[in-house]
């Protein structure tokens, strides 16, 4: 097994057929030009656009006053008190989701490994929640879960406490009082079926005979699961993790749909305030300048991402 | 050219890649204990749970969805749907329909000539043109709504079902060349090389040896870029309107605009998810290697 300490560039492994020379080269590099091309405009030019946007003073209600500042919008962007709370929340949803899915991702592969009855069925009732409409699914768990006066959870909260004889459940407003929470359960709901499916796909690809003979050496389960396992684990555990942050990183239907960032700014991630400085503010470079903070920010994950992706990678095409 | 001397396209082959799939799953997995048994199940109902409470809910009355406590026995009854229809979701699931049928068809025109290029017949360093193309996947997407909202309001192209086809073609594309490099890298080079030495023309070899082996793979690809591009909200929201906007914007604009029904929400919840529950099942072996982008099988 390969190692992550390595740098994600490889030397192209031998592979297939002769080394290609001069127009040879060329026409095998044709049928990836389209791709390259409409990659590069559509992708690439918007954020050259984003960063000299991101050096004006530009607020589109003020359509005179559109002026170069250079790097002033950045000096706000790092001043800024909402940003800030932005970034924090920011990062604490996105750690959270991401810790508590691969949590319980991990503990449902494991379950999932083994045979029981059903297991089939399970695994596809398991990933359902995933494959929900992400705005579906916010509004979902705002309306149909945490309602105060009709959702599930008051009132099987209710159900169970008039079951005991109470007169009525307490009426919480999940949503309310528990904001930041709120939006976490929606996403980790969301997201650990992700989790489960990679890190099963992980267990499954563990060498049996391993198993067997640490079996036959008489090592306890847990010993196994811990000296054997989750060493073979983990880059799938990395995988999951780097994939679901930059994915959570982004993440704007469920905060859109359940809090609109609020109460006040308790749930605003940045995603969600580049949006309100854009459309809301109208503060055109501002918006540009957090934007470019954010692209730097996912770059050191993608960093991160892409070597654990490379390291999975060779190990495929050394196989 | 000669047809006769290849070898029946992909069937003796793909017998020989399932043989090893099986083998690569320890079949003679340990069992769970009947407690763990148990432990699995409550585990899987209680994440199922609101997807079940769901599409319960949207079939019964507004009346009998938002009680307390809450009342799962209540008659059932397929009215929400048919009030959704008449209060038209129809061009909202068409444009949807739109722009993922077509985005995933353009990825796909795109991403398997380029996979081509990354595995049966490489290219000088292809793995650096690889890691390009996934490395604009980890860019995020709210730091190019600013610029692409003002050259697509320049154009005059607001609102307009074509400019989230470009823009979710964009956004699938580092996936679908991964996937299906992965799923070309599967197709034997003995069998290619045997295909050459016999005289076969590229397209007889594509036809013929790859594109038998490529399905399956060619297919999950399409319903992983179908799955992201049908649910992308962000573009949608901000991008259109009235004439163009997708599923997931009619979801949250019907509840601005007309007040809460629970029922009615969740039959809409439910029939906006329904196509891509059918896939994600239909296509659940797959969904991990398309989620891994190609990494893990």
């Amino acid at each position: 097994m390969t190692t992550l300490t390595a740098a994600p560039k490889t030397t192209p492994p031998p592979v297939r057929t002769r080394k290609p020379t001069g127009i040879n080269k060329w026409r095998r590099r044709i049928p990836l030009l389209p791709a390259l091309i409409f990659t590069i405009v559509v992708t690439q030019l918007p954020f050259v656009a984003t960063l000299v946007i991101s050096t004006f003073h530009w607020n589109i209600l003020r359509p005179g006053d559109r002026r170069f500042v250079g790097l002033s919008n950045f000096t706000f962007v790092f001043s800024d008190e909402r940003l800030r709370t932005a970034v924090l929340n920011t990062v604490v949803l996105t750690a959270s989701v991401v810790l508590i899915s691969v949590l319980f991702g991990l503990g449902l592969a494991l379950l999932l490994d083994r045979r029981f009855v059903g297991r089939g069925l399970a695994r596809t009732l398991l990933i359902a929640p995933f494959l929900v409409m992400p705005v579906a699914a916010s509004l979902l768990w705002k309306h149909a879960l945490y309602n105060p006066d009709y959702g599930l959870l008051n009132g099987t909260l209710n159900a169970v406490y008039r079951l005991f004889g109470a007169d009525n459940g307490p009426t919480i407003d999940w949503i309310s009082s528990y904001p930041m929470p709120a939006v976490v359960i929606s996403l980790v709901w969301q997201w650990t079926p992700f989790m489960m499916l990679i890190l099963l796909a992980g267990l499954q690809a563990q060498p049996g005979d391993v198993l067997e003979a640490a079996r036959v050496d008489g090592a306890s389960p847990l010993a196994t699961f811990r000296h054997i396992t989750l060493p073979h684990l983990r880059q799938y555990l990395e995988l999951g993790i780097l994939l679901g942050t930059i994915y959570v990183v982004q993440t704007f239907d469920a905060v859109y749909s359940i809090t609109q960032g609020g109460p006040g700014k308790q749930t605003t991630n940045l995603p969600y305030e580049i949006y309100l400085t854009m459309f809301r503010k109208y503060e055109y470079g501002e918006a540009a300048a957090a934007g470019v903070v954010v692209v730097l920010g996912s770059i050191v994950i993608a960093t991160f991402a892409l070597r654990t992706i490379a390291s999975l990678f060779r190990e495929e095409i050394s196989r | 050219m000669t047809h006769a001397a290849l070898p029946a396209p992909g069937a003796g082959i793909r017998k020989l890649i399932r043989r090893r799939d099986r083998q690569g799953e320890h079949g003679g997995a340990p069992r769970l204990s009947p407690l763990w048994t148990f432990v699995a199940w409550l585990a899987t109902l209680a994440f199922f749970a609101p997807v079940a409470w769901m599409v319960l809910t949207s079939f019964h009355q507004e009346a009998d969805a938002a009680t307390n406590p809450p009342t799962p026995l209540a008659a059932l009854t397929t009215d929400q749907y048919e009030l959704l229809f008449s209060r038209d979701i129809t061009p909202f699931l068409l444009n949807s329909a739109m722009a993922s049928v077509i985005s995933t068809l353009l990825v796909l025109a795109l991403a398997v000539p380029t996979a081509y290029a990354l595995s049966i017949k490489p290219v000088e360093k292809w793995t650096d043109v690889m890691f390009f193309f996934l490395s604009t996947k980890f860019l995020p997407a709210i730091a190019a709504l600013l610029p692409v909202y003002m050259i697509v309001k320049e154009v005059g192209m607001l609102d307009n079902v074509w400019t989230l086809i470009v823009l979710y073609t964009a956004m699938n594309l580092p996936i679908a060349i991964w996937m299906m490099r992965s799923f070309l890298a599967e197709v034997p080079k003995e069998i290619l090389e045997a295909a050459e030495v016999d005289g076969a023309g590229l397209l007889t070899v594509l036809w013929r040896v790859v594109a038998p082996i490529a399905m399956p793979g060619l297919a999950a690809t399409s319903l992983i870029c179908f799955i992201f591009s049908w649910n992308e909200f962000m573009f949608a929201v901000n991008l259109t309107a009235t004439q163009a906007s997708t599923a997931p914007v009619f979801l949250v604009g019907f509840i601005t605009n007309e007040g809460l029904f629970l029922a009615r929400l969740c039959a809409a919840a439910t029939l906006v998810s329904l196509p891509v529950l059918i896939a994600g099942f239909a296509a659940q072996d797959k969904l991990v290697r398309g989620l891994s982008l190609g990494a893990v099988k």
